[in-house]
């Protein structure tokens, strides 16, 4: 079966326990979205600590919900969507042979995701400013401060595992950009650029639901 | 299957439609529609996401293994949300 080398070109980037490229794009493609699937749940739990929490405790949850800054997370919305957009057009440019608009993009990705992070800090000085943080000093201007204060750990947990989540995708488009800057990909070959997309994609997709979540309950009141 | 070139007009299309739902759910929570908001709120965030999903992650042309584990993945977060929740709020017991 394998006897045939000679008939398909030599491919640096193949490794010798696939058939051929096509096989092994498919084989890594497919761990990623195994490995997001754990991703989904890894973040499910504090979803179901969310959600189960939010229906016990509507008034206050409602109330602590409104002392975050809807302007800033909505622009942080934008901000990711807008960085999902050019880690979309980066693997275009990828697939299609273009190094210098690969890297642009690489770079623009990170770009907004530092604003995003950036922003992320700003929110959590006003926090800590308003005595917000559970476990220093917590203060809540409410009839039920404690149930405020499980308000403010989810908010913590979840929008920190976010932000950490960010700090790992930088790191991994630095990787992407170097690799890039030294002409490692090609439009046969830049699987790593692709995963990597998933995974931006996903930390995007993450937020899409804590900001209604966190930002946008009961905020008519 | 191997390389799919998605157009970069998509691109863009799904981009604008992502940014105007994000200025949909933002407005729409201003206004008191009672139970009605979280359920607008939540559908909003499904669609942007499946958008996502589909176009930017590429699911639409991926193989259908690839359907299999991204469904599989949405359906064990489905159990994990309904099944704790259906417990836990039918005990009558709401305290810490």
């Amino acid at each position: 079966m394998h006897d045939d080398k000679t008939a398909s070109p030599y491919e640096p980037a193949l490794k010798h326990h696939f058939d051929d490229l096509g096989q092994q794009h498919e084989a890594a493609m497919l761990g990623m979205w195994l490995f997001l699937g754990t991703e989904l749940l890894f973040f499910g739990g504090l979803f179901t600590a969310y959600m189960l929490y939010r229906v016990w405790y509507p008034e206050t949850f409602g109330a602590a919900s409104r002392t975050l800054d809807i302007t800033l997370g909505a622009v942080n919305t934008m901000v990711l969507i807008t960085s999902s957009l050019t880690m979309a057009l980066a693997v275009h440019a990828a697939a299609t042979d273009e190094r210098r608009k690969l890297m642009a993009f690489l770079a623009a990705t990170m770009v907004l995701g530092a604003v995003f992070l950036g922003i992320k800090g700003i929110e959590y000085h006003h926090k800590f400013v308003e005595h917000h943080i559970p476990g220093f000093g917590f203060q809540f201007e409410g009839p039920a401060p404690e149930r405020a204060n499980l308000f403010f750990s989810l908010y913590f947990a979840m929008t920190g595992l976010h932000a950490l989540h960010m700090i790992i995708g930088l790191g991994i488009m630095t990787v992407m950009l170097i690799m890039a800057w030294r002409g490692r990909f090609s439009a046969r070959w830049h699987t790593p650029i692709e995963i990597s997309g998933l995974y931006w994609h996903f930390v995007d997709i993450v937020w899409i639901f804590l900001f209604p979540l966190l930002y946008l309950v009961d905020r008519h009141r | 299957m191997e390389h799919v070139i998605v157009p970069r007009s998509t691109y863009y299309t799904i981009f604008a439609v992502l940014v105007v739902m994000t200025g949909v759910t933002t407005g729409v929570a201003f206004f008191d529609l009672g139970l009605a908001n979280p359920v607008i709120a939540l559908s909003i965030a499904v669609f942007k996401a499946s958008l996502v999903v589909l176009f930017f992650m590429h699911l639409k042309y991926r193989s259908r293994l690839t359907w299999v584990v991204a469904g599989a993945a949405v359906f064990w977060l489905g159990i994990l949300l309904v099944l704790i929740l259906s417990d836990y709020t039918t005990r009558g017991w709401a305290w810490f």
